[in-house]
């Protein structure tokens, strides 16, 4: 997994709540058995018309946000469906960083095995970060994942909270699975126990 | 010792270790895979030299891409959902995990098999790459679903890293009216708490109407705690539990078995437990619902109009008008005005035998209306035998129906069951995203005694005026 240290670059906002990961990235790009090449097709049907075209007025698409490596988002963002397929896409288009008022379960989690940093922020100050992504390219955004800090380019900070198991994974660029596995001895403790407290499991 | 709630319990039963900051390893007892969700993860072992932990604990089946018609013994046309099952096929033989090829009657959704086929008991933690694991929480057992990575890093380990949620109470009182179902239950929920109201929860349902559906009506309630966004939904063990799995294939025998039901009994919540949430609702103030807009807290009853977006608040004011534009409805319609082009029925949700024995009881003696599609999508092939010699299909397929095989189908539109831009469909299944069914189609959620109504008259309809007609004037 990539390093999440620093981040300086545009923010696209996208004003809108419980978008869902059917919106992220539709069922037909699911059908891959890779997880890179899906962030041209991030935000699909919002992104583009029924013939592929691009849909001007949709933020990604604008020349401002093309290069946009951190969302700003509304409530619920990522809910429904646990396809990992949403953070690949936003990875994949370059999006690293998502900062929003509320974030949904499973998707939250997703984005901290791919690198990516879910960012919940009080509303008024998500409302501050909004105001700034609005003002386009030259409004540069900078997040700091060792001091938590959010910079907007006023020179304003806001700091943010994030677990600490997940910050030292995201800033070491560290693989679960590898960190599991240093436990292996606990884990056939527990299953030795286990078959004979559950011998039916 | 202090009071705990079921959730407490199987986590405490399944806790491997503990950090200090409360981030913990918790073992998992079965690990349910498919094959949209699972082939970057395979991938991720092969390339690490991992194998599976626990194949014993693994249970596969392709869902999601196959095709429903009977033409699908030639094999799957389309390259890439192909490409898919066959990765699953591969995945399943080379790395020695339970399988249901598409061929097998015992094939179907991987929530509708896991019960049927008795993996899922009580007391169990439960994953799958797939928000809809929730479902098999109506057993008593800590089911959610994963990502993609997690179910690399369950099928090498056997064990996720977690933090416990919070504990909340969704309790039903008193009983449900005629014409009322789990799905108006647990639909009226969210439509009340919100789709981000279970966040950072797991949820118990309880209640005296809780406690009186049957199996298949409680995993359509616990189906849909993710819409509500908690990690998952629990319903307490009972008799009614114990009954449906008994002799069931993978179900514990002989002295096992009296060991389980004994370990079993025990899986409820004390009484003095501590809940960080707790929401109530009256049962017979449950209407038969439907969803108006693109969001399934987007509940109304079916007797209500379409709401105007300035009745909402804040970014809902936004979404509720473009849902409406979306869905192509005016502001103070009446629901049941509503004309439909195609109803489904099936999923994770409704797809087992007691939904399609609501709506041929419905429909019995009944045709659809002409011009409509309509389809039945049995949630597995053991669904659709039991429905065969029951009797059922012949209702459905007399009323102009299609009669299906088992999969996922129009729930998710992964397969060539799909709506087209501006259809508009009554379906039993979970979400009423945009595009969720089809690029540009609208969904009304719904139960399927509701959807079977919907298909005699072609609009939302009230199915309450169907199972007590006005009697003839003398």
């Amino acid at each position: 997994m990539e390093k999440f240290t620093q981040l300086s670059g545009i923010a696209a906002p996208l004003p809108l709540v419980n978008v869902d990961t059917d919106m992220i990235i539709p069922k037909q790009f699911l059908k891959t058995i890779h997880r890179t090449g899906l962030g041209k097709n991030l935000f699909d049907e919002m992104r583009y018309d029924d013939k592929g075209n691009e849909i001007p007025d949709f933020v990604l698409n604008q020349p401002a946000y093309r290069e946009a490596q951190i969302l700003v988002t509304g409530d619920n963002f990522g809910c429904g469906s646990s396809r990992e397929h949403a953070p690949w896409a936003l990875e994949d288009f370059g999006i690293r960083c998502v900062i929003a008022t509320s974030f949904a379960d499973i998707f939250f989690n997703n984005c901290f095995k791919n690198g990516i940093l879910p960012i919940a922020l009080p509303e008024a100050e998500r409302d501050m970060v909004m105001t700034d992504a609005e003002k386009g390219a030259n409004a540069r955004i900078e997040v700091d994942l060792v001091s938590q800090t959010i910079t907007l380019s006023d020179g304003t900070t806001i700091n943010f909270d994030v677990d600490p198991f997940r910050k030292h994974c995201l800033l070491n660029g560290l693989d679960d699975i590898g960190l599991t596995m240093e436990k292996v001895d606990a884990i056939a403790a527990f299953e030795t126990q286990a078959s004979s407290s559950r011998p039916w499991v | 010792m202090s009071p705990k709630t079921l959730y407490d319990k199987i986590w405490d039963a399944h806790l491997v270790q503990e950090d200090e900051d409360g981030t913990s390893l918790i073992y998992i007892d079965r690990h349910l895979v498919h094959e949209v969700t699972s082939p970057q993860a395979f991938e991720g072992l092969r390339l690490t030299g991992r194998t599976v932990r626990a194949p014993d604990k693994t249970i596969a089946v392709p869902d999601h891409n196959v095709p429903t018609t009977e033409d699908r013994v030639n094999g799957i046309t389309n390259p890439e959902s192909r490409i898919q099952v066959e990765a699953l096929d591969k995945n399943a033989k080379d790395f020695g995990i339970h399988y249901y090829p598409v061929s097998d009657v015992r094939q179907g959704i991987v929530h509708i098999i896991g019960p049927e086929n008795g993996w899922t008991l009580p007391g169990m933690t439960i994953v799958c790459g797939d928000s809809h694991t929730a479902t098999h929480g109506a057993f008593g057992s800590l089911a959610h679903g994963i990502g993609t990575s997690e179910v690399e890093h369950v099928l090498a380990t056997q064990t996720l890293i977690q933090k416990k949620s919070k504990n909340m109470k969704v309790e039903i009182t008193g009983q449900l009216s005629p014409g009322v179902t789990a799905k108006d239950i647990v639909l009226t929920i969210i439509g009340r708490t919100g789709t981000a109201g279970g966040t950072g929860y797991v949820i118990e349902y309880c209640g005296e109407a809780i406690r009186a559906l049957s199996m298949e009506g409680r995993m359509t309630i616990c189906n849909m705690a993710i819409e509500g966004g908690a990690r998952a939904g629990l319903i307490a063990p009972d008799q009614t539990t114990f009954d449906y799995i008994k002799g069931r294939e993978h179900a514990p025998k002989a002295e096992d078995w009296d060991a389980a039901v004994a370990w079993w009994q025990s899986l409820r919540s004390d009484d003095d437990a501590h809940w960080d949430k707790v929401v109530t609702i009256k049962g017979e103030e449950i209407a038969p619902v439907v969803t108006w807009g693109t969001s399934p807290e987007d509940v109304l009853p079916i007797t209500a109009e379409v709401p105007s977006p300035e009745a909402f608040k804040g970014g809902k004011v936004g979404a509720a008008k473009r849902s409406l534009e979306y869905m192509g409805l005016q502001p103070g319609q009446k629901l049941t005005d509503v004309e439909i082009d195609t109803v489904f029925i099936g999923s994770c949700t409704n797809g087992r035998i007691e939904d399609l024995r609501a709506a041929a009881a419905v429909l019995k003696g009944h045709k659809v209306k002409p011009g409509l599609r309509a389809m039945v999508v049995p949630g597995s092939g053991l669904v659709r035998k039991q429905a065969e010699e029951e009797g059922l299909a012949e209702i459905f397929t007399e009323a102009g129906f299609e009669w299906r095989m088992a999969g996922c189908s129009m729930c998710l539109a992964m397969n060539p069951d799909q709506l087209s831009v501006g259809e508009r469909c009554a379906s039993t299944s979970n979400r009423n995203f945009e595009g969720r069914q089809g690029r540009g189609g609208r969904t009304h959620l719904m139960s399927p005694q509701m959807a079977a109504a919907a298909a005699i008259t072609g609009r939302l309809t009230d199915v309450r005026e169907m199972l007590s007609p006005e009697p003839e004037p003398a």
